[in-house]
């Protein structure tokens, strides 16, 4: 028994040390084979780095499973601009906590993943942007920064092979958007946290208005491994178009919630079951939420037939986002559930586009007042209409993020919101 | 043309230069598309969401106000994904919107209250309580009505893009979000600021002075230009003939859309009610109120013969019109030199976004006009002193709209003939022997020059009060009728009789409503 829980299933790649703090110092880290990728990089060259990326298959773990290599090669070649590699560590979405552990096991797998992803795309200077409220994970990450440096793994003349780069946590100050890309460039740069309009994107024009790319930490923790190993070596884990490990963040009515780092295609139920040690108290399921609160919710039924992948969640209507994995067993309150995700995106909705602005907080007061019985069914339909005005209409998707929870619990569990609305109207007529 | 590409909207098939933004391309086939965020002035952040329009082939709806067009492209601004659109978009505005039309200075000139009328919903569906932020003072004119605010966020990059001076910001987050200024510091020391309530595009920004003074919808717009030397293009918003209030008047060429604050409050003096209003004969030490035919055949025949010399006084507040008729006039009675006296300030303050326009040093919409036409400065910064040779002169002195506040009793009390033609009588009118009443430039048409040479024409809005006529009129018929120039009846026909080689060639149609430059600039030198 180790790291709180730990299962015959997982496949620890990134997660191997978790659970020794022995692991966070350079010595150690260094000794266990840390490092190493990055001088083989620096040996391989950064286009070679890239294609090795592009064959691993690895897709962007913040969310939208954008494969990583090809990103990289959106940065402009020969720009004469200085370019930088932005590790977005404000690891915010409701039900994740990936992120946190990576950088708190394992700081120098990241550091090192930073430092041959700036390598590759031509950045003197990777940013790591860490969630304001993760305090020990920043102390964490501010010493396994220093010791890189004083290792010379960072900074000039890094291990004598004439590459500069530099790397600066910076800590955020406790806003979900600066997880958005162009809200973490902006919040980084010192301005109000709000995502940018885009085009123009990133590669073209980011932090600081010059090339840029944004990785996620999990992304960027499993580039060492794949330097070190082989793009080949990473795709034998996973299916051919989701490739790879990936780590499960597994909260609500389990046995045994935590963090599982599983082969992409895992089924879901064997998650639940198997991983995790079933539904609390033996209860049934009644509902998933498979990628972080932001994606839709999908019954037991869908969760039966669900693999846990990129393609796999598309299959049964949702998406892997994070792997954040919600389950809410037969005792759940829906819609306090639904109610509890909307109040949080209208509390952290920036402010800029109107229907995120007005509709977030609008939506949280029609599903309280449902809630609290004293809704009506033309509350339904308004939800759903107006939530449908909250899709693909906003500078970032934090408006869809409201509207995702709440139109697919209506669809799939109407009648919990009914029986609120109706405890109400039998009061009434008793 | 290389850099220009086709686009279709709405079915009109438009080209413009590439990079012009979807809602500017709109706009030339005569479609005009939402938006609040959206200004020409100044940057756009596209996050009112109202100017979302359809491209094929584009997965979401774009945003008007930084889509660039491309080539081929085919944009609806009226398809069903559009409206819808737009309809949603109001009705996320409308749930926090107090709808205190009634009481709004805005109302009747809100976009707020336009768009939902045109495609809003008949009916709202929001039950839940309103957000209340109240009423803020920021300072200078400008009072914040949060509750009615629309977050475009038009007024805080106002203050940081284009007057540069960042006192605005956006607070909190979300919902919560409010405009303020910054801890005590608010508005007062800018000098820019009533453009942001021209701007707000409802009624979250209003000004103090025009606060329940009047409703939109009973002011009468008439185009004008403003007292400094800039020349800025003015809106007098008139009710019940007083001018209630002056708003920018969109020339590129000039001020583009914003107007200084000294500008703007500077218009009770066109509202002064102690007027002259008929003109007056006096003599042995009563005055008599005549008629117009009598007075200007009193004054020929008061004139006649004499060979006295003259010396005149002359105002920069006065039209093209008015100084050219004026000069004729004294050149009928033999000649004379023509001096004026005007207000200036320390120095330019140019806005700096837009820094061809400023609050000019020059205190007076017309000194360019009157140093073409030869006129001498002369007093000091204040507009005061200066004419002491003239306050003793023994010939014939004729003043043309300057109030001469600062001079004794005495002035002109030697004169032979002293003519005063002007609004107000003061105490250095006590002497004269005629008095005739003038318009001001709200009451009659004309032109004034402003300090680049732009001639720009200003047309009446208020009814003169009592008997005052445009000095070009009554000047130019006494002009007329000692063989200087010929009568004329109209303003028009008085700039194309100036006989003043600068204007020659130019009539009103080349002016228009932007003004054109003209030709010989004489700027003031000295003095």
């Amino acid at each position: 028994m180790a790291y709180p829980y730990v299962s015959d299933h997982e496949v620890r790649v990134l997660s191997k040390h978790f659970g020794d703090p022995s692991h966070r110092r350079i010595d150690t880290y260094v000794e266990r084979g840390g490092y190493k990728a990055l001088k083989k990089a620096f040996e391989m060259g950064p286009a070679q780095v890239i294609d090795e990326v592009k064959g691993s298959g690895l897709r962007g773990r913040g969310g939208a499973g954008f494969p990583t290599g090809v990103k990289w090669s959106f940065m402009p070649q020969d720009s004469g601009k200085p370019h930088y590699l932005l590790c977005n560590a404000d690891e915010s979405e409701p039900g994740t906590f990936k992120d946190r552990e990576l950088i708190r096991w394992n700081p120098h797998q990241l550091i090192e993943g930073c430092l041959i992803g700036a390598y590759a795309i031509g950045a003197k200077h990777a940013y790591i942007y860490c969630r304001g409220e993760f305090f020990e994970a920043n102390s964490i990450l501010a010493r396994a920064v220093e010791d890189a440096y004083e290792g010379g793994y960072a900074g000039k003349d890094i291990l004598g092979s004439g590459n500069d780069i530099e790397i600066t946590v910076h800590q955020g100050a406790g806003a979900y958007i600066c997880g958005e890309e162009t809200g973490l460039m902006n919040s980084l740069e010192g301005r109000r946290g709000q995502p940018r309009v885009k085009p123009p994107f990133p590669a073209a024009v980011g932090a600081f208005g010059m090339p840029s790319t944004i990785n996620n930490v999990e992304t960027l923790a499993a580039v060492p491994h794949i330097v070190d190993n082989g793009g080949d070596w990473y795709r034998q884990f996973g299916t051919e178009k989701s490739p790879g490990t990936k780590l499960f963040c597994v909260s609500g009515h389990v046995n045994k919630p935590g963090n599982y780092e599983l082969p992409l295609g895992f089924p879901l139920m064997k998650l639940i079951e198997e991983v995790c040690g079933g539904i609390r108290d033996g209860n049934a399921l009644k509902a998933v939420i498979p990628g972080g609160s932001s994606v839709p919710i999908i019954n037991a039924e869908e969760s039966s037939r669900c693999n846990l992948d990129y393609e796999g969640c598309e299959e049964v209507g949702t998406m892997l986002g994070c792997a954040s994995v919600i389950v809410m067993d037969e005792k759940a309150d829906i819609v306090k559930q639904v109610r509890r995700m909307v109040d949080f995106y209208a509390h952290e909705s920036c402010g800029q586009c109107t229907p995120c602005r007005e509709g977030s907080s609008w939506t949280a007061q029609i599903l309280k007042r449902i809630e609290y019985g004293r809704g009506t069914e033309e509350d339904l339909n308004t939800l759903m209409e107006m939530t449908q005005q909250m899709v693909g209409t906003t500078i970032c998707v934090l408006s869809d993020s409201v509207a995702a929870p709440v139109q697919s619990s209506i669809e799939k569990f109407r009648e919990d919101y009914l029986s609120l609305i109706r405890r109400d109207e039998q009061v009434g007529a008793a | 043309m290389a850099d220009m590409v086709n686009v279709t909207i709405d079915g009109n098939e438009v080209s413009v230069p590439k990079g012009t933004t979807i809602l500017e391309a709109a706009k030339r086939v005569g479609t005009e598309v939402p938006h609040y965020c959206y200004h020409p002035g100044m940057s756009s952040p596209a996050m009112c969401r109202l100017c979302l329009v359809e491209v094929e082939g584009a997965p979401k709806p774009m945003p008007g106000c930084v889509t660039t067009v491309m080539d081929g492209q085919v944009v609806h601004t009226q398809s069903d994904q559009a409206i819808k659109n737009r309809r949603g978009v109001l009705e996320f505005y409308l749930v926090n919107h107090p709808l205190d039309c009634p009481i709004c200075d805005m109302s009747g000139e809100c976009n707020l209250q336009d768009y939902v009328h045109a495609e809003g919903r008949e009916q709202g569906r929001g039950v839940e309580p309103k957000r209340v932020f109240g009423r803020d003072d920021f300072g200078g004119d400008v009072l914040f009505y949060g509750d009615r605010c629309v977050m475009c966020t038009r007024c805080v990059r106002f203050m940081s893009e284009v007057e540069q001076d960042h006192r605005l910001t956006v607070v909190e987050r979300g919902n919560r979000s409010v405009i303020d200024t910054f801890f005590e510091e608010g508005l007062e020391g800018t000098h820019w600021h009533g453009n942001i309530v021209d701007i707000c595009p409802v009624g979250a920004l209003v000004s103090k002075d025009f606060l329940h003074k009047a409703r939109a919808w009973d002011l009468a717009h008439t185009p004008s230009i403003c007292d400094c030397s800039q020349g800025c293009n003015i809106s007098l918003h008139t009710r019940d003939n007083l001018v209630q209030r002056i708003k920018p008047r969109e020339n590129l060429d000039v001020n583009a859309w914003w107007l200084s604050d000294a500008c703007r409050m500077d218009y009770e003096w066109m509202n002064r009610g102690d007027r002259i209003e008929a003109p007056l004969i006096r003599s042995n030490g009563g005055s008599k109120v005549l008629g117009w035919k009598d007075a200007l055949q009193s004054i020929l025949k008061a004139a006649e013969g004499s060979d006295a010399s003259v010396k005149a006084v002359a105002s920069a507040r006065a039209s093209n019109e008015d100084l050219a008729a004026f000069k004729r006039l004294i050149k009928g009675l033999g000649g004379g030199e023509i001096v004026y006296r005007s207000p200036r300030i320390e120095k330019d303050i140019p806005l700096k976004g837009f820094p061809q326009l400023a609050v000019r040093r020059d205190r007076a919409p017309n000194t360019t006009g009157a140093n073409v036409m030869g006129m001498t400065r002369v007093g000091d910064d204040s507009a005061t002193g200066g004419l002491e040779d003239i306050a003793q002169h023994d010939g014939i002195v004729l003043v043309l709209g300057d109030t001469l506040e600062d001079q004794p009793t005495t002035f002109g009390a030697d004169a032979e003939l002293y003519v005063y033609v002007g609004q107000h009588e003061s105490a250095a009118t006590a002497s004269a022997h005629f008095i005739l009443p003038a318009t001001t430039k709200a009451e009659s048409e004309g032109t004034f020059t402003n300090y680049e040479g732009r001639v720009q024409r200003f047309w009446r809005a208020l009814d003169p009060p009592g008997m005052a006529r445009p000095p070009w009129l009554v000047l130019g018929a006494l002009a007329a009728e000692l063989g200087c120039g010929e009568a004329v009846r109209s303003a028009e026909d008085s700039f194309a009789a100036m006989g003043v080689d600068a204007f020659a060639g130019i009539t009103y149609a080349d002016i228009g409503e932007r003004g054109t430059v003209i030709n010989e600039i004489v700027h003031m030198t000295g003095v």
